[in-house]
């Protein structure tokens, strides 16, 4: 019997969240935003395109652009719904920047940005991120 | 040029740029006509231990007719915690020109978008050190007239040596052949090495095996040994990866052997008096070379 989940009026739903990434997408949002309404993961969803999927829906967030940069880092081919009164208002998918700029820490311990108020900037190379300031490069999900 | 950071911020024309002018500073030295940045102030801010490049900036300073002036963090605010940035904007109003080694990685860059004259990097932690990656082109070119087509061998810590990781993307930029011989705990990191293979299609060995078969320059450098938590398995690496006489004997007539310095035990003393021993005339070029970067990022 398949695993039916209420529907949200006013939110966001983020979809096609590649399996057992769903977690930190979810841990995005709620460091992010202040949770009040219902908020649901759903976990191992079947998927066409992915054969298992992850989902979160969230009630009462409409995530901006600067968090959607952020989930692409993890979840790279995930969508986004905006809900507004029961119905799909808008529908995109997450897009990786060129750059990202004040989002998200340096993993390398050694570097400036750690130790200075020093906004942090990860400029795209093929699959890879690269900070700005110490050089390194890192994998989008180490960034997340 | 305004500021210099790092290695990968510079196209293979601004190189030779550098080195077309250190090759007119190395003739003007000891001459009138050197003092090309007389009135000018120069800071020198070391943040950390150095001996050549905190000298051999200060040469440059003093060859082209500037002060110079230097920064001691443990009797300066920064040992009263003054952050880098404070630290930074203050000395940039004092003098027309910044020189930072800082242990922070990132720092130098941090340091040149505060800063509104121009900012060298004298080694920032593990990630960049330019001006050594200019003189070691410099020197390689100087000795053997090109350095495209060379075989070069990098040998030692590279996994730890800032130099090494510029140096190999400075050879990639130049089209020499490189081989890399580190025990495999000490090799470089993957990131460069596809770095330098794509944006040059740089041919690159990875080996664990001494051999100078071939081989047109030998670079060396130090196994940092206080990286080691088993000193004896230090000093058995350091034993493994040693470029004594018994090697050196073997080795091309017309190798030449460069390092960074310092050298500790991987060349023995006897290395030296080899003429194939290039590394104090290499430190040396470490003055007109400097003298081309400040006078560059001064005077654009």
């Amino acid at each position: 019997m398949p695993l039916e989940v209420q529907r949200i009026n006013e939110g966001t739903v983020i979809d096609h969240i590649a399996a057992g990434a769903g977690t930190r997408v979810l841990q995005i949002l709620s460091s992010s935003y202040p949770l009040n309404g219902m908020a649901a993961l759903i976990i191992n969803a079947p998927s066409k395109k992915f054969g298992r999927k992850d989902i979160v829906k969230i009630e009462g967030v409409f995530i901006d652009e600067k968090i959607a940069n952020r989930i692409a880092l993890i979840a790279p081919e995930a969508s986004v719904n905006i809900i507004k009164g029961g119905k799909v208002v808008d529908k995109h998918h997450v897009e990786m920047p060129t750059s990202l700029s004040a989002l998200v820490k340096c993993p390398n311990p050694k570097c400036i940005t750690n130790f200075e108020r020093a906004p942090t900037t990860f400029i795209h190379e093929g699959k890879y991120l690269r900070c700005r300031h110490c050089e390194r490069v890192f994998k989008p999900d180490e960034l997340a | 040029m305004r500021d210099l950071i790092s290695i990968r911020d510079l196209s293979k024309k601004d190189v030779e740029s550098f080195l077309s002018e250190a090759a007119k500073m190395e003739k003007l030295i000891g001459t009138p006509k050197s003092e090309l940045l007389k009135g000018k102030v120069v800071a020198n801010m070391f943040f950390e231990p150095s001996t050549r490049t905190n000298m051999s900036f200060q040469a440059a300073s003093k060859r082209l007719g500037a002060k110079i002036m230097t920064f001691y963090p443990n009797t300066s605010s920064v040992a009263k915690g003054e952050t880098l940035a404070d630290t930074v904007r203050m000395i940039d109003g004092y003098a027309d020109a910044l020189v930072i080694r800082h242990p922070l990685e990132g720092s130098v860059r941090f340091a040149a978008d505060l800063a509104d004259n121009p900012v060298i990097n004298a080694g920032d932690g593990g990630n960049q050190h330019p001006t050594q990656t200019l003189i070691d082109l410099y020197s390689i070119k100087k000795l053997k007239g090109k350095i495209s087509g060379l075989k070069v061998t990098l040998l030692g810590d590279l996994k730890h040596a800032r130099a090494m990781r510029s140096l190999l993307y400075g050879l990639g930029m130049f089209g020499a052949e490189v081989t890399l011989v580190s025990p495999t705990s000490l090799r470089m990191e993957e990131d460069i090495i596809r770095e330098t293979k794509e944006k040059f299609g740089t041919s690159v060995t990875q080996t664990s095996e001494i051999s100078l078969k071939g081989c047109d320059v030998l670079y060396v450098c130090r196994i940092q040994k206080e990286r080691f938590s088993d000193q004896y398995e230090a000093e058995k690496i350091q034993k493994e990866f040693r470029v004594d006489l018994d090697l050196v004997k073997f080795a091309p007539k017309d190798l030449a052997i460069l390092h960074p310095l310092p050298k500790v035990d991987e060349i023995p003393p006897e290395v030296d008096h080899d003429p194939r021993a290039k590394y104090f005339e290499q430190a040396k070029n470490g003055v007109p070379v400097r003298m081309a970067v400040l006078y560059k990022c001064i005077k654009g």
